[in-house]
């Protein structure tokens, strides 16, 4: 017999989708963090240490990383407040959909000036 | 063919044992876990956008970030406040989540206490260390170049 489940109505169109992207982000966040605590905790070690390992994630390749950090964090946050809605909030369910649009377009009105501040920071090179 | 789109209310009561992945009850543990994702979720959106917009996007970003900058955040207790919450809520929400997702994907009854096993000494190990971090940390450390301290060292 097949494993998947059949016939829910929440399989596929926006429910689904944003679903899974929220658990992938989700994710993500969780390993970077694993990796952002253990990279501050140099600072315990010394301070030749923090700032050499520092120094390495200042480059243009790091920001690209750095911005698709920020986009899935921003993008989970925006669309855990979208869940944290529609359970409870009378109207929530009804406008799950259109919510996940409001999602969207809160994502691209911040990403796009972070974008334009951070990169240009990044590539234009500091001191 | 349109998709009918009215939701059902979700059913109720007992789940037959065939559909329960654990044994007995687990009480109000789920619950607790479920309504714990939403309010921290809430705080979570403010510590991390703050976090993200000091450190990224004030003065020269990314290249301000040093030993130094840190030393300068965390003389103050507004910011080891701040990350110590940050730390706090992100690892217990993230391992709850991560918890839920190997529950989920994880059928074999082995795999999935070897994988939330991981899981749970992981997230303790990280919790700890990045708390000591915080309450341990000395913005001066004798013996480092005084060009890599923050300028209140020298008094
Ligand atoms: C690229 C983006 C990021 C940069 C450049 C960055 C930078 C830093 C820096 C410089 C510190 C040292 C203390 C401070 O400044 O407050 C720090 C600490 C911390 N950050 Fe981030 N951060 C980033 C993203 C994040 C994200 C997305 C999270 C949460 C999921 C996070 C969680 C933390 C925590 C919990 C600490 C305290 C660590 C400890 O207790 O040792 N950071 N971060
Ligand atoms: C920025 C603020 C955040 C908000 C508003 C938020 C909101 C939420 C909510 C409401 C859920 C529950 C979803 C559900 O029960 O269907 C959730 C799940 C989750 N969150 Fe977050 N979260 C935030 C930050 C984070 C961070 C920093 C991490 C990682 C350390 C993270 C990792 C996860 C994971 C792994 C799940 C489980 C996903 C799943 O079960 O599909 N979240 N989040």
């Amino acid at each position: 017999m097949s494993k998947t489940p059949a016939g829910t109505l929440y399989r596929g169109r926006e429910g689904m989708w944003s679903w899974v992207g929220h658990r992938v982000t989700g994710v993500a966040i969780f390993f970077f963090l694993l990796v952002h605590v253990l990279d501050t905790a140099l600072v315990r070690v010394s301070p030749d240490a923090y700032n050499a390992v520092i120094a390495t994630y200042k480059n243009p390749f790091m920001a690209l990383l750095e911005a698709g950090l920020v986009a899935a964090i921003v993008f989970h946050a925006f669309n855990g407040l979208r869940v944290i809605l529609i359970d409870f909030w009378k109207k929530g369910p009804k406008y799950q959909a259109k919510m996940l649009w409001g999602v969207i377009g809160l994502w691209v009105v911040v990403m796009v000036p972070f974008l334009i501040r951070h990169l240009s920071l990044a590539f234009t090179g500091g001191h | 063919m349109a998709v009918s789109t009215e939701i059902q209310a979700p059913r109720s009561g007992r789940i037959a044992p065939e559909y329960t992945r654990h044994g007995r009850s687990k009480g109000n543990f789920e619950m607790g876990a479920w309504l714990f994702m939403r309010l921290s979720g809430v705080v979570l959106v403010v510590l991390i956008f703050g976090h993200l917009f000091v450190n990224l996007m004030v003065g020269e970003g990314v290249h301000a970030i040093d030993f130094g900058f840190v030393a300068g955040k965390w003389a103050d207790p507004f910011w080891q406040v701040w990350d110590l919450s940050m730390l706090w809520l992100a690892m217990l929400h993230g391992t709850n989540g991560v918890r839920t997702i190997i529950n989920d994907y994880a059928e074999k009854d082995g795999t999935r206490i070897t994988l939330k096993t991981i899981l749970y000494v992981a997230s303790a190990v990280i919790v700890v260390l990045g708390t000591l971090v915080i309450f341990t940390f000395d913005p001066c450390p004798a013996g480092a170049a005084a060009e890599l301290l923050p300028s209140f060292c020298q008094a």
